[in-house]
């Protein structure tokens, strides 16, 4: 124990405390406890419609995370570099996706990519589908998660020392060289956690997804939206099943995404 | 500037620049020009008629009802967590920390999942609270219950690194010149944390306001009762009320400009370092 000279212990730790478990605790173990047996868990997340589901979630958020990955390093790059006209409201633009309410990105952009909206009336005639289809939930979950890259990003560009690259350019290497074998390098650990906080946003999404995805059964259904249509029928045992397995999927990705940034916070400070 | 990007040759600025400044005119800009564009497709008229209709009236009610709850419960919680965090060391301090983010890696439907498991017809305390005749899931405190759960992290988040910085010695120093707990809070603390604490509200405010999945899980969709703002556009949009939609969508929207604005003239202004 060291510092205790400062009052508010008691109380600070029972408000803590007190906070947590009313609103977090109490409800995770009420889904712990909603625990079944070995034989009801195989056989809700064996079930064909939940296998399908977890398939285009993880292949739609995980196509979603490549796209955000090779994208948001560029714009965090260009942000942090360049002065352009602009760079500022791009950059305070780049907030967007996590300030606009989940709905307002559904509808707008169902509305956007559909095949006579502003958007999907150019694509229609090359015959891509993008509302209603798997790659309309990978345009909202890149939306949604470009952030999330372009954010975590950006603070190790801005900290980036230039010495690295002067050196580089004085011995001889062309600038892509340098931006390949010294730069990127450097920058790999954040785009990765950047992508992997992208790609575990991208499995739990709903509201920007479901306007969208079309939600056809087997084809474009997501996994929330399969444990909204559990709970709509009642089957609260079986929601909660795919809800604990879902949540031991994000917070492994979580924990990775934290161990990445962990790393990267001690490469810096040594 | 030019020091910044000595290195780079004019035609990959010029090609990084295009990149970024045409993604995000493709994947903000123009989403959000096309929000106004159906909000006020019929006119300024029909806008009105949907913003002032008694169903998005009293949506706009619960979206304030939620925030007016779930912030402050927010900010209390928050601001003890990070008191708590940062001036004293105790035996599980690291287990606590990582317990405080948790909400933010839960999905929002899973969120409102947990209430309904909680305090639904089938749920641990449904029975009882059947039997008392009270009404927590597809009624007002199961909402509030929801957005709180989504929102819980947001304050914590913020000030427990701005507290962590600013250290304890003036705290300290107040303390042994005879200040009390509170003194030392409103005269000490408070003012030095002051754009920790606003960051996290306004960031708080724009997830309870704009919550959709979880407060969808549990709220029934009873028009004019359960309903918020985003709970409400869907409803329009689902009715074929594209317009309508948009014109709930639009408030909202604006909602989310402010917020941008807001956080990004904190992040100038109070000298925080940026975090979602």
């Amino acid at each position: 124990m060291k510092r205790r000279t400062l009052p508010g212990f008691g109380l600070s730790m029972g408000l803590t405390m007190t906070w947590l478990s009313l609103l977090v605790l109490i409800p995770l173990i009420g889904l712990a406890l909603k625990a079944s047996s070995a034989e009801h868990i195989w056989h809700t997340l064996t079930d064909e419609r939940t296998l399908a589901a977890l398939r285009t979630s993880l292949t739609a958020s995980l196509a979603a995370a490549a796209v955000n990955a090779l994208f948001g390093p560029l714009i965090a790059w260009t942000l942090v570099r360049y002065e352009f006209p602009g760079r500022r409201l791009f950059d305070a633009l780049v907030d967007i996706p996590f300030a606009l309410p989940t709905a307002v990105a559904g509808i707008t952009l169902t509305t956007l990519y559909a095949p006579n909206g502003w958007i999907g009336r150019f694509l229609a005639p090359l015959g891509i589908q993008v509302s209603y289809s798997w790659l309309g939930i990978v345009v909202a979950l890149s939306f949604i998660g470009f952030p999330f890259v372009v954010r975590t990003v950006q603070p190790i560009m801005e900290e980036l020392p230039m010495d690295f690259e002067d050196a580089a350019a004085s011995l001889g290497a062309t600038r892509l060289q340098t931006l390949r074998l010294v730069v990127l390098p450097t920058l790999l650990p954040a785009i990765v956690a950047g992508a992997s906080m992208a790609f575990a946003r991208g499995l739990g999404e709903y509201g920007s997804v479901i306007f969208i995805a079309g939600n056809m059964p087997l084809k474009t259904e997501i996994l929330p939206l399969v444990i909204v249509g559990k709970l709509e029928q009642f089957k609260y045992a079986d929601a909660a099943v795919i809800a604990v397995a879902m949540l031991s999927l994000s917070f492994a990705l979580l924990f990775l995404a934290n161990r990445l940034q962990a790393r990267l916070s001690h490469r810096r400070s040594a | 500037m030019s020091s910044r990007n000595r290195h780079d040759p004019a035609w990959l600025k010029f090609l990084l620049v295009a990149i970024t400044v045409g993604f995000l005119s493709l994947a903000v800009l123009v989403p959000l020009a096309s929000v106004f564009a159906g909000a006020f497709a019929d006119g300024l008229g029909a806008w009105w008629a949907t913003i002032s209709h008694p169903d998005t009236v009293s949506a706009l009610k619960m979206t304030l009802l939620c925030a007016a709850v779930a912030v402050p419960v927010n900010a209390v919680g928050g601001f003890a967590a990070a008191w708590l965090l940062t001036r004293f060391s105790f035996k599980g301090r690291t287990l606590l920390l990582s317990l405080l983010d948790l909400p933010i890696s839960v999905s929002p439907v899973i969120a409102g999942m947990l209430f309904v498991l909680l305090f639904g017809a089938q749920g641990w305390f449904g029975p009882w609270l059947l039997e008392h005749d009270i009404r927590l899931i597809f009624s007002p405190p199961g909402l509030v219950l929801a957005t709180c759960f989504v929102t819980f992290p947001f304050v914590a988040r913020e000030l427990i690194p701005v507290m962590e910085e600013l250290g304890v010695s003036s705290e300290e120093a107040a303390s042994m010149l005879g200040a009390s707990g509170w003194q030392i809070l409103r005269r000490v603390t408070l003012p030095a944390a002051k754009w920790g604490l606003l960051y996290g509200l306004i960031l708080c405010n724009a997830r309870a306001m704009g919550e959709f999945g979880a407060v969808s899980v549990v709220s029934g969709h009873i028009s004019g009762e359960t309903n918020t703002l985003p709970l409400h556009a869907e409803i329009l949009y689902n009715e074929y009320d594209f317009t309508g939609a948009f014109a709930v969508a639009s408030l909202l929207t604006l909602l989310a400009g402010v917020t941008v604005g807001l956080k990004a003239w904190m992040e100038r202004k109070g000298g925080i370092s940026r975090r979602h």
